[in-house]
């Protein structure tokens, strides 16, 4: 692994695990990181924290940067939501979350 | 019946600029969209948000580019058909389209463009196994007619305004009113919120918070909505299941109109926009071709180049002389 790039896994609803390396200078977040892997998450606001789309799990136990009230509003849109629920765009890919697993939710 | 020139299925900020390119080419144009304003995400989902990639403005919140475009476009116009879903086209002359929407409008046009975004807004379904089985048996994703719920049983789930609005609403007409949300705290309208606490307190609804709604039970019609508290998992008995976790764009029934599809969006020839089908072009988010970047200033110009292609459709036997703006003005419709 050079210097700017980190391991993150992503679950899919199959529970199929998708180990992903990801550049950590590029500005991404876990949604971009998803659909960069064509995996089925739509980020239909395109990382506003305006829709639910990105709904995932944290499996890994990762101290991430708390949901901001506009992300706890938009959860409030989403179902089947877990007390290690996030929305993946509301994720930034930096160093500290390398090895972070996430799974996708389920979606309507 | 509506007749128009060119009938633009979707409201957004790409389908009503459209309206003004057309209106120089004395084209008419008849829009209709699902929701129930215009403007389409940027009224949707994003109306207080700024965006600064439309050429000219450093800054512009998306509510007022909807509303500087419907001043933009008022010369020419424009017609609309809001609230309602564009649902079947049938060609019913060589060059002339009929669209049923379904709540029964016709609008004729030769000359279709689906400037359809992400697709037609809808409610967004719980995943709950089954849930299909009680649509129409005690599941309604929105409210239509109130006078429906009087002396029954509800439970409403969410947390945003429409949950909060129709407890407020309805808990003078139901029998009881049980208003369930994932957390203790809701992101609606503050006076929203505290009218539901008052009458949680009062004790003429029932709010259970830190809860999920994750089944449904009940023989023929919804009888019980399991709940899944942090203590415990419950069935409460009721008439109807209410879910308000507000709208999510699906592509509905644009797929079925014979159109080359590709991974949610339609394909276009880049020339002009047109899709497979003669006279029917899509632009704007809906369509996809090499290259493409879903921004709202690529919208404008496929929506430009479109309604040129358009014109020759229509009368393929005329002239059509570009001229600037800044020459010719805007010449409005009668």
């Amino acid at each position: 692994m050079d210097d700017n790039t980190i391991n993150i896994t992503i679950i899919d609803r199959e529970e199929v695990e998708h180990p992903i390396e990801v550049p950590t200078d590029m500005n991404l977040n876990v949604m971009e990181t998803a659909k960069a892997s064509d995996l089925p998450v739509e980020g239909t606001c395109g990382g506003m924290a305006l829709c639910a789309s990105c709904h995932c799990y944290i499996i890994s136990d990762h101290e991430l940067p708390p949901a901001s009230d506009d992300e706890e509003d938009m959860l409030d849109q989403a179902f089947f939501v877990e007390e290690n629920s996030r929305l993946g765009c509301q994720i930034k890919i930096v160093d500290n979350i390398n090895g972070l697993i996430v799974k996708l939710a389920p979606v309507d | 019946m509506i007749k128009t020139d060119i009938l633009i299925v979707g409201a957004g900020p790409v389908g009503l600029f459209t309206v003004f390119e057309a209106g120089l080419l004395k084209l008419k144009c008849h829009l209709i969209d699902i929701l129930p304003q215009v403007g389409g995400q940027l009224s949707e989902i994003y109306p207080k948000k700024p965006i600064y990639d439309i050429p000219g403005y450093p800054s512009v919140l998306a509510g007022d580019l909807v509303d500087n475009l419907m001043e933009q476009i008022a010369p020419f116009k424009p017609t609309f058909t809001l609230g309602e879903k564009a649902d079947e086209i049938v060609q019913i002359d060589k060059k002339m389209y009929q669209m049923t929407t379904d709540k029964g409008t016709v609008i004729q046009a030769p000359v279709i463009a689906i400037a359809g975004g992400l697709g037609c807004f809808t409610p967004r379904k719980p995943p709950i196994e089954g849930i299909e089985i009680y649509e129409d048996k005690g599941i309604d994703y929105m409210v239509r007619d109130p006078e429906k719920y009087r002396d029954k049983t509800l439970v409403i789930a969410g947390g945003g305004d429409s949950a909060l609005d129709w407890t407020i609403e309805l808990c003078d007409i139901a029998k009881k009113i049980i208003l369930v949300h994932r957390r203790t705290s809701f992101r609606g309208a503050l006076d929203s919120v505290d009218k539901v606490m008052a009458l949680a307190q009062s004790g003429k609804i029932d709010l259970i918070t830190e809860a999920q709604a994750i089944g449904l039970k009940g023989e023929g019609s919804l009888s019980h909505v399991t709940l899944k508290t942090k203590q415990e998992t419950k069935d409460i008995e009721a008439d109807y299941f209410i879910p308000l976790f507000g709208l999510t764009p699906k592509l509905g029934p644009i797929a079925e109109w014979g159109l080359n599809i590709n991974r949610g969006a339609i394909e276009v020839n880049t020339e002009d926009y047109s899709t497979n089908v003669p006279g029917i072009y899509a632009i704007g988010d809906i369509n996809t071709y090499l290259g493409k970047l879903k921004l709202i200033l690529c919208g404008f110009h496929e929506g430009t180049l479109m309604v040129q292609s358009a014109f020759k459709y229509i009368y393929p036997d005329q002239k059509l002389s570009f001229k600037y703006t800044t020459v010719s003005g805007v010449n409005a419709f009668e």
